[in-house]
This record gives structure tokens, C-alpha cells and sequence, in this order.
């Protein structure tokens, strides 16, 4: 019975982890650039989602919409002022800046809201149900229903839209996806409002679960779901999914049946083992550069 | 008046001339050949003309309009295409996403209609499939829809790169050496699919080209560069017994 718990635990985290993996994923396979801001939207997006509850009175659900545009604009104007001027230079001066971009987000939080975590109150009513002995809350019908529906219409978006078919084709050859007539700006925008609006919903669920949201909530899963989209092959859609969903189920066993102080090391140790037999990631494409 | 004029183009890398005051004129419906040495700037040319260079000197016409300084998406859109030297297709989609690709902005349906699969995203993609499928069956492509693109023989690799380029609706078509690493009955077959795409599709090409049996069987005239410079241009069978060319290629006796 144990043993079920844990797993649906494990699915549980591991879907958030997912998703935001998908946004660091998408945003590195089409903008080549790894976007460590990435998990602060999370954070961005749950105050969002407590500031339009607490101060504006607006309804939860109209709260998570909001708090998903909201994220997805912010995504748009970062990549706009942080990184698109530096999208020529070398990519260790983006991934400082994305850095850097982090802190911003965590020190504005720390500016507008303070240190102290705020209580958040789930966005989610939805009556547990018991399979036998097993509970299976709302929180975790909700995540994972809301996870698999967003996975599937990701998937169809990008294997049958045109923007879906530009983003594959940029982040295949960007040079010549350019000079089919693929307007790189308005896709890399595109990738960054679906990544930052997704990283939104994680964020929604994630306060769901756990209830608070300071201005450090986005970090530790953003460094998660970074090793989930590495873990899965980073560039790789399906490959975040898997990634993300394994990530957490490995980690929630391990804190159930190993240690729980151990299970963050058993975590990265895992991510570690990987890379050594299959250095691309578990779905990732081993590039073969011809000479 | 010419489709494609260049004037005095030039750029420079560093202190090195990599083209230097080069004119062209390309006539509506010519056949035009690109030669020279390795390393005399013909590749360089093309990334001017399709905006991945911006040109230190001279400017460049299609059509009259003045594209120099564009963007590569803008010139693309006022009719310039290209293949390239090592073959860059999308190798992991297949051969009809391929094509798709190159069909980007010929169809008008916008963003937020093809996420909310409103009816004209249906429409569009069906037309999107049908104009595919005509470029590909010209190419004799269709009976590989679905093939991944790396899949391919290589020959089939160029032909789709050109039904890729096609599919931009350009006015002029650059082909940077096409039969490169082909043997000679793939370039004599590829002689034929240039000749075909210039009468079926009414089209302007300029190509770059190592192989001077094509250059000489297809193109009417060609311009020869050496050292980033104009060293002879006219027709092709008189350009081509030139001493000065000769040398160029072989050297000095």
C-alpha cells in the first residue's frame, strides 16, 4: 500500500518538475541558451496568484489565469531586454545574465513582499478520492490531470501547427530556418511565453501543494527540473516529461525507503550515473558534428 | 532592366578583401554560373545577397528594389532562396515537414487560430499538405513523404533542398554548388532537374559550381571570381577558354 502512495506521491512532484523542465527545455533547444530565471517564474507566477486573491479579490480561477498571462509576458520581456542583445555573444555571457536575472526576481520579491513566507490558499476543491486505503487528494487529481492534458496539446502543438513546425525547424538549423523565411524573433517570443506560461501552472500547483510562497520558492524545483531536462536529454520534449515525472518518483522512493536527508543526493547521484552511459540524457540525440 | 543587379558589392573581414567591387547582372530567366578558385569569395557572395553578410561597399537589386541591408527573413520574403553548399536540411523532420518549413508564410492562418484548431487551421493545413505534395511529386519526392530527410540518398538530399527553397516562392534561385560529391550520372541527372525547375517554374538561377562539365552544359553565362575579384564574365564557352581563367585554375605554365 506504501509502496502506491509513495508512487503517486512520486508522480505527483514529478509532473511539476515536468513542466517546468518542458520551459527550460523548449527555451534551450530553440533559443540555445540555458535559462536560469526559469525557476523564479514559478515563484513569480504563485505571488501572482496571492497577490490577485489577497489584494484584488479576484476569484482563484481567474487568478490562475492571470497569473499565467502574467508569467508568459514577463518571459517575453525578459528575453527581450536580458537576452536578446546578447543572443551573437558567447553563451557563457547569457548564462551569467540568466543568472543574474535570477537574483533580480528573487531580490524584487524580497523588496515587495519581504522575507516571510506568505500563506497561499490552494486554488484547488476538488474532494479526495479513496482507492481502497489510498488517498488521492484533489491537489494530486488536479496536477496530474492538468499535467497530461498540457503534455498531449504541447505535443500536438508542436508536431502540427506552423509555429510548432518553425520552433523544430529553428532549433534544428537556426541559419536556415531563417532563410526559409522563419522569423526567428516572433518564434524565440513564442517559446518563451509557452515556457514562462507553463512554469506559471507549476507554480499554481505547486503552492497548491504545499501551501506557502516566499521569494525563494522558484529555486530549488527550478535546479530539479533542470536535472529532469538534462536527466531526459535536454532539447528533447518527450525527453523533459520522462525526465521530470522519474525525477520525482526517484525522489519521493527515496525519501520513503532510503533517507530522507539523503534523497536530494540520491537525486543529483542519479542525474550523475546517467550522464556517464548516455552523456545526451536519456531521449537526447547525440550530435555528430561532420567535418 | 536585369532581375538581379549588383553594384560595386564588397566586403571586407578584417583587412581581408573577401569580395571586392563585384557587379552583376542577372537577366530575368538566365541560367547564371559563379566560379572560381577555392576560397574566392563565391560562398561569401551568396551570404550577401541572402543578408547573413552585410556588405561593406556597393549595394544589390531584385527587381529594381533596393534588398541591401535587409534582414535575411525580408529578402527571402521579396523573393531571394538558397540551398547551401553542405547540404542544411531540417534532418530530423521528414521530407514533406521540410517543404512545410519553406511554405511558412504562404499560408494566413494566425497564431492563436492554429492553437484554438478553428476551422481555417484545418483548411490551411490540407492546402499547406497539397502544395507540398505538387513540389515534392515534381522532385520525385512523393513516394518519400515521410521519410526522415537524413533518410535520404544524397542526391535525393539536394533535390529536396531545392523543392525546400522552391517552396519560399522565390524570384531567384541561389544554388551554392549543387553537385557537390555527386558522381557523374547523379550530376548528369541533376543537370536535367536545374534545366527542369528553370522551364517549369519560370526561373531565374544563379549557382555556384566546381564542376565545370554542368557549368559549361547549362549555364549561358558566368562570372569568374579570383581573390574576392571580377577576373571575366560574358558567355560561358568564351569565358571558359580564357587564358586569364585558365591560369586562375591551373596556373601558370
Amino acid at each position: 500500500m506504501e509502496f502506491f502512495e509513495q508512487l503517486l506521491n512520486g508522480l505527483n512532484r514529478g509532473s511539476i518538475y515536468a513542466l517546468i523542465a518542458l520551459g527550460y527545455t523548449m527555451v534551450y533547444g530553440i533559443a540555445k541558451m540555458l535559462n536560469f530565471a526559469h525557476g523564479d517564474v514559478i515563484m513569480v507566477g504563485a505571488y501572482t496568484l496571492s497577490v490577485s486573491a489577497s489584494l484584488l479579490g479576484i476569484s482563484p480561477y481567474l487568478g490562475v489565469l492571470l497569473s499565467i498571462v502574467f508569467c508568459a509576458v514577463l518571459g517575453v520581456v525578459l528575453e527581450k531586454i536580458a537576452y536578446k542583445p546578447l543572443r551573437n555573444s558567447s553563451p557563457l555571457a547569457v548564462l551569467i545574465t540568466a543568472i543574474g536575472v535570477s537574483y533580480f526576481l528573487q531580490s524584487l520579491a524580497l523588496l515587495l513582499f519581504g522575507s516571510q513566507q506568505q500563506k497561499v490558499a490552494s486554488v484547488i476543491n476538488i474532494p479526495s478520492i479513496y482507492l481502497g486505503s489510498i488517498e488521492l487528494t484533489g491537489e494530486s487529481i488536479a496536477t496530474l490531470g492538468v499535467t497530461i492534458v498540457i503534455m498531449v496539446s504541447l505535443t500536438l502543438f508542436i508536431k502540427k501547427t506552423k509555429t510548432g513546425r518553425a520552433m523544430l525547424a529553428l532549433s534544428e538549423d537556426r541559419g536556415a530556418a531563417q532563410l526559409m523565411g522563419i522569423n526567428v524573433n516572433r518564434t524565440i517570443s513564442i517559446t518563451f511565453a509557452i515556457g514562462s506560461g507553463l512554469a506559471a501552472v507549476a507554480g499554481v500547483l505547486f503552492v497548491s501543494s504545499y501551501g506557502f510562497v516566499g521569494p525563494y520558492t522558484g529555486s530549488l524545483p527550478g535546479i530539479k527540473a533542470f536535472v529532469a531536462a538534462v536527466l531526459g536529454g535536454i532539447g528533447s520534449i518527450p525527453g523533459a516529461m520522462l525526465g521530470g515525472v522519474l525525477l520525482g518518483v526517484i525522489e519521493s522512493f527515496s525519501q520513503a525507503y532510503i533517507s530522507t536527508q539523503l534523497s536530494d543526493a540520491i537525486v543529483f547521484g542519479v542525474l550523475i550515473l546517467v550522464l556517464l552511459v548516455r552523456p545526451a540524457g536519456l531521449l537526447g540525440r547525440k550530435k555528430i558534428e561532420k567535418v | 532592366m536585369a532581375l538581379l543587379e549588383v553594384k560595386n558589392l564588397g566586403i571586407t573581414f578584417g583587412g581581408l578583401h573577401a569580395v571586392d567591387h563585384l557587379n552583376l547582372q542577372v537577366e530575368q530567366g538566365a541560367l547564371y554560373g559563379l566560379i572560381g578558385p577555392n576560397g574566392a569569395g563565391k560562398t561569401t557572395v551568396f551570404n550577401l545577397l541572402t543578408g547573413v553578410y552585410q556588405p561593406t561597399t556597393g549595394s544589390f537589386f531584385l527587381d529594381g528594389e533596393n534588398l541591401t541591408g535587409k534582414a535575411p527573413i525580408e529578402i527571402n520574403k521579396k523573393g531571394i532562396a538558397r540551398t547551401f553548399q553542405n547540404i542544411r536540411l531540417f534532418q530530423n523532420m521528414s521530407v514533406i515537414e521540410n517543404v512545410k518549413v519553406g511554405l511558412h508564410n504562404s499560408g494566413h492562418c494566425s497564431f492563436l487560430e492554429s492553437v484554438l484548431r478553428l476551422p481555417r487551421y484545418f483548411k490551411e493545413e490540407a492546402a499547406l499538405d497539397e502544395k507540398a505534395m505538387e513540389l515534392l511529386a515534381v522532385f520525385g519526392l512523393d513516394g518519400e513523404r515521410d521519410y526522415l530527410a537524413s533518410g535520404l540518398p544524397y542526391g535525393k538530399q539536394r533535390k529536396l533542398e531545392i523543392a525546400r527553397a522552391l517552396a519560399t516562392k522565390p524570384k531567384l534561385l541561389l544554388l551554392d554548388e549543387p553537385a557537390a560529391g555527386m558522381n557523374p550520372g547523379e550530376t548528369a541527372e541533376l543537370m536535367d532537374t536545374i534545366r527542369f525547375v528553370r522551364e517549369h517554374f519560370g526561373m531565374t538561377i544563379l549557382l555556384i559550381e566546381h564542376d565545370m562539365k554542368l557549368v559549361a552544359g547549362i549555364c549561358e553565362q558566368v562570372c569568374v571570381l579570383n581573390f574576392g575579384q571580377e577576373l571575366a564574365h560574358g558567355q560561358t564557352s568564351q569565358v571558359l577558354a580564357n587564358p586569364e581563367v585558365i591560369t586562375a585554375y591551373l596556373g601558370e605554365e
